[in-house]
């Protein structure tokens, strides 16, 4: 299951909104990318991704044809969950089942015909290295905070769905550690692809493309040229977690006192 | 002319499903529209209004949807069939959950939402079994496990079922529901289309509205709580 015969996803560009066809060749996304998707509220950006989800074949608003290694993938790859390469979570994805965090993962688990008997204890705690908010496999899904249940399914579709690439649509919201997660994406050797207005997220990934009226505007390969943004961009923000944390804890913030 | 069935709970979706195949189709095909329903329903107006395409309902009252579309349903093929369409989709309600609406030589959709909970396909009995294609809406609205457990409970009451996921707002994931219905033949003979499934015990004491409780006041079908798991299962 973990060797994936899965060499390359190609996007092939389709038109924006007003019908004019987009400017790229063609995107291609290779095991370990990371990749971010930005651009203003309503330029296309979730609409992209799920064209990927959905390997869209010139059968979307937009028009665009994804697909594997070079060739329209076999019609099992899109539709049984368990030979789907592709993990999404949207922008509103919920838990809704109230159960207990590991009755949940074993439900999974079992869908999946999963036999390890350390996967739900594994999931666990690689969710709990997304979260400052400890996760326990006795917690109830349904009592889980935003950033917990965030947490929960990254580590879901790394561990259990053992999907090579995943897609989440605006995961920053939620108060997750970010940079970990590219990280555990990285040393997993998942692609990723990130749909973000979070500056931090956008710099980390190694490609970025810009929306526009529902269309690809540009792709930017920053190659290392950011750097020294990027650097000041994680030291602001992690003056804004310490800030953050101060403020959960109830301090009032009369002083600055946050050390660089 | 292609005659698609079109049923599931309440709020499932199947007017959005609905939308999305009369959007594809538009132009295309001559559609006509007959929603069934309880004592309320608005499918008429705002698809005649949106699409421009003829459109009709009938209320059932007491009487099961189900029933109503059986008995409706020559009178309503005969309408389409005047009006020149090409495709003639039927909305049911489905709550009496003992019955399915689908007949032979159509195309019969059960429309599902996944966030109706996991076990709620196992509740389901003959309108998921006897459905040709089970579309699960909402999918963007639940976790990826979820979302496959639910097709997993969905298989387990239909293995054959052809299931479709997505978001029906979005249409997103439909191209498998279309294929199937450019793949649907034409009905060949009215006369000879018949309901697939067999209908559950219509009546009973209670149905012709005897209303004292206890079965001692009952005749036909009797249960007592004891053994009353030994459910009333028709043949
Ligand atoms: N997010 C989301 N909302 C949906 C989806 N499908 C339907 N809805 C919404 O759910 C509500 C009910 O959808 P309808 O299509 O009216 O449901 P219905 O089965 O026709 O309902 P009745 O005919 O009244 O029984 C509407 O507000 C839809 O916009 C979906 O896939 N995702
Ligand atoms: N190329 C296109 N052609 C036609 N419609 C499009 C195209 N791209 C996007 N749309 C539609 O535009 C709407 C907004 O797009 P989308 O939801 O993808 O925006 P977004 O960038 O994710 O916005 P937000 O930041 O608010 O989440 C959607 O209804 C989508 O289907
Ligand atoms: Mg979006
Ligand atoms: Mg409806
Ligand atoms: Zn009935």
């Amino acid at each position: 299951m973990s060797s994936c015969p899965i060499r390359e996803i190609t996007v092939l560009p389709g038109h924006d909104k007003q019908g004019n066809p987009e400017r790229f060749d063609r995107i291609v996304i290779r095991p370990g990318d990371t990749i971010s998707i930005v651009g203003p509220t309503g330029s296309g950006k979730t609409a992209l991704i799920n064209d990927i989800e959905l390997f869209a074949q010139n059968d979307t608003a937009t028009g665009r044809i994804v697909l594997v290694n070079d060739e329209v993938p076999a019609e099992e790859f899109i539709r049984d969950p368990s030979k789907k390469p592709i993990a999404l979570i949207t922008q509103n994805t919920k838990c809704l089942a109230d159960m207990t965090v590991e009755a949940f993962l074993a439900m999974h688990v079992r869908a999946r015909k999963i036999s390890s008997p350390t996967i739900i204890a594994e999931t666990v705690c690689l969710a709990n290295r997304f979260t400052g908010e400890q996760i326990l496999p006795g917690c109830r899904i349904t009592a889980l905070s935003g950033g917990q249940t965030r947490s929960l399914m990254i580590a879901d579709a790394i561990l259990i769905s053992n999907a090579p690439l995943i897609l989440l649509d605006e995961v920053e919201n939620a108060g997750i550690f970010r940079e970990r997660v590219i990280e555990v994406l990285k040393e997993h050797c998942k692609s990723v692809i990130f749909v973000t207005h979070d500056p931090l997220i956008s710099l980390l990934s190694d490609r970025r493309i810009v929306m526009r009226h529902g269309g690809v505007e540009k792709v930017l390969y920053p190659e290392g040229r950011e750097q020294h943004t990027r650097e000041m961009i994680a030291r602001m923000d992690l003056t804004l977690c310490r800030f953050r944390e101060r403020i959960r804890a109830g301090e009032l913030l009369t002083e600055q006192g946050s050390p660089q | 002319m292609k005659l698609i069935i079109i049923a599931g709970p309440p709020s499932a979706g199947k007017t959005a499903v609905t939308r999305q195949i009369i959007r594809h189709f538009q132009g295309q095909q001559n559609i006509a529209f007959l929603k069934i329903d309880v004592v309320r329903a608005f499918e008429d107006d705002e698809l005649r209004q949106e699409f421009n395409i003829p459109t009709k309902k009938v209320y059932s009252g007491d009487l099961c949807p189900d029933h109503t579309g059986i008995l409706v349903l020559q009178d309503a093929l005969t309408w389409a069939k005047e009006l020149e369409s090409d495709i003639f989709i039927v909305e049911s309600a489905g709550l009496c959950l003992r019955c399915s609406p689908y007949v032979t030589q159509s195309l019969g959709v059960v429309v599902l939402s996944a966030v109706s909970g996991m076990n709620f396909p196992l509740k389901m009995g003959p309108l998921i079994a006897l459905a040709d294609v089970a579309v699960i809406t909402k999918t963007d609205l639940v976790s990826q496990s979820e979302k496959e457990v639910f097709r997993e409970k969905t298989k387990e009451v239909a293995p054959a079922i052809d299931i479709v996921e997505t978001n029906a707002v979005q249409g997103t994931g439909l191209r498998y529901l279309i294929r199937s219905i450019e793949a649907l033949p034409d009905i060949e003979k009215d006369q000879s289309i018949t309901l697939r499934g067999i209908p559950p015990l219509g009546v009973c004491t209670i149905c012709v509205g005897k209303r004292e409780i206890g079965w001692q006041n009952h005749f036909g079908v009797i249960r007592k709580l004891d053994g009353a798991d030994e459910i009333f299962r028709g043949d």
